[in-house]
Parts: C-alpha cells; sequence; structure tokens
C-alpha cells in the first residue's frame, strides 16, 4: 500500500509492474482453472423421482410399490431417508465414487442428522453398493453393510433374481435401523426441525442487534444535544476493529426442502463414503 | 434546517463505517479466510480418515497371523509402513510446506500399497477369507480407504477454491493487502490409481 503512493518517479514503473504481475497471475490462474475442470469428470444422475428410482428397469410396478411403502414407512418412523436406486452405467467410475456424488448429489438425509442410506445396484457392472450417511454410520457399519451385501444380496443376485436381492437387501437394512426401537425413536426426535435453522436465528438476532446499535448511533447524532464525538467516535472504532460483517444466509433451500408434502425430495444430509460395496 | 446539516456532517463517521463495511464484504475480504477455513477443515478430515485406517491396521495383522504366519514378509511391510506413516509428524502447517506434505503423501501411499499386497494375498487362504473376524476387519480396511478417498476429494477440491481465490480477482488484491501471509496449499498428487480401494471379489 505504502509503495505505491511513494512520491518517487519509480512508483508508476512499480505499479505497472504490479500490474503486469497481476495479470500474469490471473492468467495463469485463470488457464488452471480450465485445466482443472475435464479433471473433475462430470457425472450425470438420474433424477431423484421418488423412493425408488429404477433407471436399469429391474424391478416391476410391484415390487416397486411395495418397497416405496416400506421405505417411506421408514422415513416417517424414524426420519431416515432410505433410497434405492438402480443405475444402467455407472460412467466409467467405480461404484464408491458413483454412490457418494449420487447421494450428494441428492442430498439424501435430513439437515443436520445425515441419516440417510442408498442401496445402488448397477447391473450391468454387475456391483452394488450400500451408502451410508455421516448420521448412521454407527448403526449401519462397514462391517454390517458389508454383511448384509455378502448375505442378502449376492446371492439372489447370483441366480438371476434382481429384484428378489434388492428387496431383500432392503429389508436388512430396515431390520437393522430398527434393531433398536428407542434409539430409532431418539432419532426421530432428535432436533425436531423448525423451518428456521439455528444459524439463520443467530443471524436474525446479529442483525437486530446490529440494528439497534446503528440505530442508537443515528439517534445520538440527530438528537443534537448530549455529550459531543463520543458516539460518533465509538461509531468509527467499532467499524474499523470490529467484526466486518459476516453473515451468509443459507444459499441452498436445504433445510426447507424436506418435509413438505407432495414432491419428495432429498433432506439435505450427506455422506462421507461409509458403507460397504460388492459385485457378483 | 442548520441543525439538520450540521447532524448530517456529525453522521458521516457511522455512515462511512456501514457503508465501508457493507462494501467490503461485497467485494469478498472475508473469502479468503472462509475458505481457508474450509479447507483446513477438510484437511483434518483427510487426517481423521488416515488415523481411523492406522487404528485399525494391528487388529488385521493379527488376524492374518493366525492364518498365514508364512506370508511374513508382507506382514512386516504393512507393520513397517505404518510406523513409517505415524512417525511423520503433520499438523496444520503441513498444508501449506511442499516438503513435508510430500512426505507425508509419500509415507500414506506405502502404506496404501502394502495394505493392498496384504488383503490380496489373503485371496489366497479359504480359511482366512471365510473368517467372520477377518471379514469385519476387511469391510472396515475397505470402508476406510474409501472415505479417505471422498476425504482427499473434497480437500482437493477445497484447496481449489482457496488457491484460486488467493490468485484471481478480487482476491489477489486482498491477499495482497490483508492476507499476505496467506500460502496456497499443497494437494495430493499421487494418482487415484495408488488409492484405489482393494478388490475383493466375494465368494468366487
Amino acid at each position: 500500500m505504502a509503495r505505491r503512493q511513494s512520491p518517487f518517479p519509480a512508483a508508476g514503473f512499480r505499479m505497472r509492474a504490479a500490474g503486469l504481475r497481476l495479470a500474469a497471475a490471473l492468467f495463469v490462474a485463470v488457464c488452471a482453472v480450465f485445466a482443472a475442470l475435464p479433471a473433475q469428470a462430470e457425472l450425470t444422475f438420474p433424477p431423484l423421482t421418488g423412493r425408488v428410482v429404477d433407471d436399469a428397469h429391474v424391478l416391476d410396478p410391484a415390487t416397486r410399490a411395495a418397497l416405496d411403502a416400506k421405505l417411506a414407512a421408514q422415513e416417517e418412523k424414524a426420519t431416515d431417508q432410505f433410497v434405492v436406486a438402480t443405475v444402467p452405467s455407472l460412467q466409467d467410475t467405480s461404484i464408491e465414487d458413483y454412490a457418494n456424488r449420487l447421494f450428494r448429489d441428492w442430498r439424501l438425509g435430513q439437515e443436520k442428522k445425515n441419516n440417510g442410506v442408498l442401496l445402488l445396484v448397477a447391473p450391468n457392472e454387475r456391483k452394488v453398493r450400500i451408502e451410508v450417511g455421516y448420521g448412521l454410520e454407527g448403526i449401519l457399519t462397514d462391517a454390517v453393510s458389508s454383511a448384509i451385501i455378502r448375505n442378502a444380496i449376492i446371492p439372489s443376485f447370483k441366480s438371476g433374481d434382481m429384484a428378489g436381492g434388492i428387496v431383500k437387501g432392503a429389508d436388512a437394512v430396515l431390520e437393522i435401523l430398527n434393531l433398536d426401537p428407542e434409539e430409532a425413536r431418539d432419532r426421530a426426535r432428535r432436533e425436531a426441525q423448525s423451518d428456521w435453522s439455528e444459524e439463520d436465528i443467530e443471524n436474525l438476532i446479529l442483525l437486530a442487534v446490529m440494528l439497534l446499535f446503528w440505530g442508537y448511533i443515528f439517534w445520538r447524532a440527530f438528537r443534537g444535544g448530549g455529550p459531543r464525538g463520543p458516539a460518533a467516535r465509538r461509531g468509527r472504532g467499532a467499524a474499523a476493529g470490529g467484526p466486518i460483517t459476516t453473515w451468509d444466509w443459507n444459499s441452498g433451500s436445504s433445510g426447507w426442502s424436506s418435509g413438505s408434502g407432495g414432491g419428495w425430495s432429498g433432506g439435505g444430509g450427506s455422506s462421507g463414503g461409509g458403507g460397504a460395496s460388492g459385485s457378483w | 434546517m442548520s441543525a439538520l446539516v450540521q447532524s448530517l456532517g456529525r453522521l458521516k463517521a457511522p455512515v462511512f463505517a456501514v457503508l465501508a463495511a457493507m462494501v467490503l464484504s461485497g467485494c469478498g475480504v472475508n473469502v479468503i479466510p472462509t475458505s481457508e477455513e474450509k479447507a483446513k477443515a477438510a484437511w483434518s478430515e483427510v487426517l481423521n480418515q488416515y488415523q481411523r485406517r492406522s487404528d485399525l491396521i494391528p487388529n488385521l495383522v493379527e488376524t492374518v497371523k493366525g492364518y498365514a504366519s508364512q506370508e511374513k514378509d508382507v506382514l512386516t511391510s504393512v507393520v513397517e509402513a505404518r510406523a513409517k506413516a505415524t512417525s511423520i509428524r503433520v499438523d496444520a502447517s503441513t498444508i501449506t510446506n511442499p516438503e513435508q506434505f510430500k512426505q507425508f503423501q509419500d509415507a500414506q501411499a506405502g502404506l496404501s500399497g502394502a495394505l493392498g499386497r496384504l488383503i490380496a494375498i489373503s485371496e489366497a487362504y479359504p480359511d482366512l477369507k471365510s473368517n467372520q473376524n477377518f471379514l469385519a476387519l476387511q469391510s472396515q480396511i475397505e470402508g476406510t480407504e474409501n472415505r479417505i478417498a471422498v476425504a482427499r476429494r473434497d480437500y482437493i477440491d477445497a484447496v481449489r477454491v482457496y488457491n484460486t481465490e488467493l490468485r484471481t480477482f478480487p482476491g489477489v488484491i486482498w491477499a495482497s493487502i490483508l492476507y499476505r501471509g496467506n500460502k496456497p496449499m499443497e494437494t495430493f498428487t499421487i494418482s487415484e490409481q495408488q488409492m484405489q480401494v482393494p478388490k475383493v471379489n466375494f465368494g468366487k
């Protein structure tokens, strides 16, 4: 800063050099971003049309409806969002990678509870995965998920019964989720979701405090009377050393989307790669 | 009237302060610290998952030893690789220190390789493969490898955002004025190939 204000003739040259360096840095960074883009292999995901997304068409309508009802009952009971999906292609990535990205794209599980489960089947690649949200990793552990895949799903898949394997796998997952009914009820009760997240409320309070503060300053200034200066000075001090406004309203509409009747969507949960996979 | 002008004059400072605060945050003065914190959080998740893997290994080694003690070479290489990986001191400053970061990365890659071999040789021992304890441990190791992959991906994304912000407009201006100490962070360079989850085929 000080350098730029220097009265010496060299300042102009330095500024130009700085400008050049800036331009060079910008150029490099922009190139880097463009170079990085293709590396981030873009996958396309099927839309989340319901709790059973049968994109590979291996389930008949009756099975799909029965499965959907079971999954809906589980969300009703414990707020867990359990989705069964079949995809025709993994788009040249591993099932672990695909399942995690799909899970995050759909935002399964309630926000903050992250209690989503995704049973993903890729019949053409002969791969299956149970992807577990952060919040359920303690119940549906990797070892348990792996056992479900090994014992409930793979045998049916091996004998060619896709629908049977999927139903058995989903039943086993539901059984584990409800092993401890007390715990399942707790999960549902925990943080009965209000439309306002804690963060929103904090932001609102901060806003109100700031408005009050500035209102007070204005009021003092307009009133004319009172001790001269200190209010204004205090105001300036706060702006120089104090916090610069940092509230950021939740950008996504995450918290709002869940629980609304009619159209069903993910609740804003995430997964860090818990679960297990298998092939047959 | 003159009173109003006078009070407006006195208002200048607070009004200026409000405007300055709004303009500054509007111009992204907070973006660098925000993305820095995100990248640091992603880094601690990476460390967390590597630690988790490291914690699982002794148990796995013991279990394999029970069935395949003749595979001494592979077993000791795993133990040594683990010791090497855990001996490297890692903290928040590692991510801005290319040398330390490379050490960490190499040690973890070495452990990944040794573990992969251990899982591969276990295929040759049917008794081991049907051992429930081993199956559980194996699925935990696989799950952890996968969590590591996810944590690494998140970290790489967070660092990309942060480094890009440091080098692009308007972040580059803020970096030169307010955040001179902020260095770009290191990111993983070892190919995903080496980091792949050990592949296991069930019941073949």
